[in-house]
């Protein structure tokens, strides 16, 4: 799958209470939870955001709390990829288990807010065709390319059952 | 599948699930895994029973193995929290859920689980609440997920776990007064960072844990996560056992395992991705600054932090023994005039307790409030929300922007005694000084 879009860039540790602030957990539903993403730390976020654009963010994404609701709300906003140089490891599987594409890439400090990349999702390779430079980063281990090409996981239980 | 030799050096984590299951697993292998327990709460099971249905499932796979706890918005804060709680009593009513914990039964799900035996040493337990990881205090593998690994393990019990790394944290030196188990984890974060053991298991140890009370155990463990770690875990021992022995003793009719496990150890060498040993004798209460739990200073360095509100309660610190310090310091003292002193006690029988021992008639006197069980103001819900400007010290474990509130308010964490004395000051105190 290629994707394609425009860079937001965030720093390091960006926390679910960040993503989506616990107040609008009454809800369950992506795109009214997607209207308030990351509304504590970047008020306008969600009004900049394009259908396609892509988050560039530090190390430890997706920090502190399991609230899955946080990969719902970036869904729900219109980004269509993650790229960070590391995950928290529950976001992390929270975002293999509802098919919300992303990359770790160590190359993500590099990448400038407002850059154009264009993804290659199986192939794990990021064009930065603002920058005119393609990175390349590693595989996602075979299990967990598994769960994402069969669209998470209660569509892969399904299918290994 | 590769085996380890015959001298394993198995890491404790590694060792429960040899011992389970007769397979030796490696750091950073893909397994899938039978859990004991899964849990969920008011706000992260009714995404789960969402997709539970979505998937066609009509039955759990076991009805004694989920525990469902409406703790977080509970007593229902509002409509749409009251929605969330009625998804949960409908979905335990219809699955004929048998640890289904209604206001009433209801506590902090890290703290009321442990209290009620529903976890036992070498259990593999995940809920979707990032702080599972309490059990680990208990000799458990205790993990948090999401919504969705929990909707699949309503369908057949299992999980995937992608097995970590152990990082092992020896704490030599006899503990001061005033120091406990969430002055030893907020300074470890200090050291290590909010990232420093992402996707490891950490391990507990040293003379300082093995002479450390169960309940401050648990708030070590229970901030494993604040560090990025999958687990926190500390080998069951004598302490352990007495406390595993005295919940089941209670509660015969729900405990369905027995701690099975009880002389599980890490073996002498166990091959661990990092050993960090710290002399812990000098250590004075450790105070988390905003924006993030590893931004740590000792409490003497926060003497000018003048504060509004005091939250002394959550799943890190809501215990008996949280609040029986907390009241030995408040006792026949006032909270500053002006401050807002939040009590929580983080279940029922904690709540009973406080009343019976006269906590709470101190903390009542001391011009605070004694609240109902729930996780409330800790993750911003209800119950002691912070607007624009102000400033809260708590017993909680995290202090992101706008995590009580408003993203212009500022939360520190400490321990209780801390907590106590800082109320009746109205600054960040020693409680030495009082």
């Amino acid at each position: 799958m290629i994707l394609k879009g425009k860079v937001h860039k965030l720093g390091d540790d960006i926390n679910t209470d960040d993503i989506i602030s616990a107040k609008y957990l009454v809800s369950t539903d992506a795109s009214e939870l997607g209207k308030h993403c990351l509304e504590s730390i970047k008020p306008d976020f969600v009004t900049q955001v394009r259908a396609g654009d892509i988050i560039v963010a530090g190390k430890n994404f997706g920090c502190g709390s399991s609230r899955e609701h946080a990969p719902l709300a970036i869904k729900g906003c219109g980004i269509s990829a993650v790229i960070a140089k590391s995950f928290a490891a529950i976001f992390f599987r929270n975002a293999i288990n509802i098919g919300l594409p992303f990359l770790e890439s160590q190359d993500a400090d590099k990448i400038q807010d407002g850059d154009s990349l264009e993804i290659d999702l199986s192939g794990g390779i990021i064009k930065n065709l603002s920058q005119n430079v393609t990175y390349q980063t590693p595989p996602f281990p075979v299990f967990l390319q598994e769960i994402v090409r069969q669209g998470g996981l209660m569509n892969w239980l399904k299918k290994n059952v | 599948m590769p085996t380890y030799s015959a001298s394993a050096s198995r890491s404790y984590s590694s060792k429960r699930n040899y011992i389970r299951d007769k397979k030796d697993i490696k750091p950073g292998e893909f397994i899938e895994a039978r859990v004991d327990l899964a849990l969920g709460n008011d706000i992260t099971a009714p995404l789960a029973i969402e997709e539970f249905r979505k998937s066609g499932a009509v039955k759990v796979f076991d009805n004694k193995k989920i525990v469902l706890v409406p703790d977080h918005f509970a007593p229902a804060k509002d409509l749409r929290s009251a929605n969330l709680c009625k998804i949960l009593a409908d979905f335990a009513k219809e699955q004929k859920i048998v640890n289904y914990f209604e206001v009433g039964c209801m506590g902090i799900e890290h703290a009321l689980i442990p209290e009620k035996g529903l976890v036992s040493p070498g259990d593999l337990v995940i809920g979707a609440d990032s702080h599972t990881c309490t059990y680990g205090a208990l000799g458990c593998y205790s993990t948090g997920v999401g919504s969705t690994d929990l909707a699949r393990a309503f369908v057949d019990g299992k999980c995937w776990f992608k097995v970590p790394a152990t990082i092992k944290f020896v704490y030599k030196g006899k503990l001061n007064k005033w120091v406990g188990g969430k002055d030893l984890i907020l300074f470890t974060i200090g050291k290590i960072g909010v990232d420093g053991a992402l996707y490891k298991a950490m391990e507990f140890t040293g003379p300082a844990i093995r002479t450390l009370p169960m309940d401050d155990r648990f708030a070590v463990s229970n901030m494993a996560i604040e560090a990025g770690a999958r687990a926190g875990i500390i080998e069951p021992d004598d302490i352990t056992l007495k406390y595993v022995k005295e919940v089941h003793n209670v509660h015969q009719s729900t405990v369905h395992r027995r701690g099975l496990w009880t002389n599980l150890r890490s073996d002498n060498d166990a091959q661990y991705e990092k050993i960090h040993e710290y002399d812990v004798s000098k250590l004075e209460p450790q105070v988390a600054c905003p924006h993030l739990p590893s931004n740590v200073k000792p409490v003497s360095e926060l003497k000018d932090i003048v504060i509004d509100q005091v939250v002394i309660g959550s799943c890190t610190n809501g215990r008996i023994s949280d609040l029986r310090i907390a009241a030995k310091i408040l006792k026949g003292k006032k909270a500053k005039s002006g401050l807002r002193l939040i009590v929580i006690p983080a279940t029922q029988k904690i709540y009973l307790e406080a009343v019976r021992e006269g906590l709470a008639e101190i903390f009542v006197k001391a011009g605070g409030v004694f609240s109902t069980p729930t996780c409330g103001p800790c993750l911003g819900g209800h119950m002691g929300i912070l607007t624009e400007g102000e400033v809260c010290l708590a017993t909680t474990n995290r202090n992101f922007i706008g995590r009580m509130g408003s993203p212009k308010s500022f939360v520190y964490l400490s321990n209780p005694a801390v907590a106590a004395a800082s109320a009746i000051t109205g600054r960040i105190t020693h409680p030495e000084a009082i």
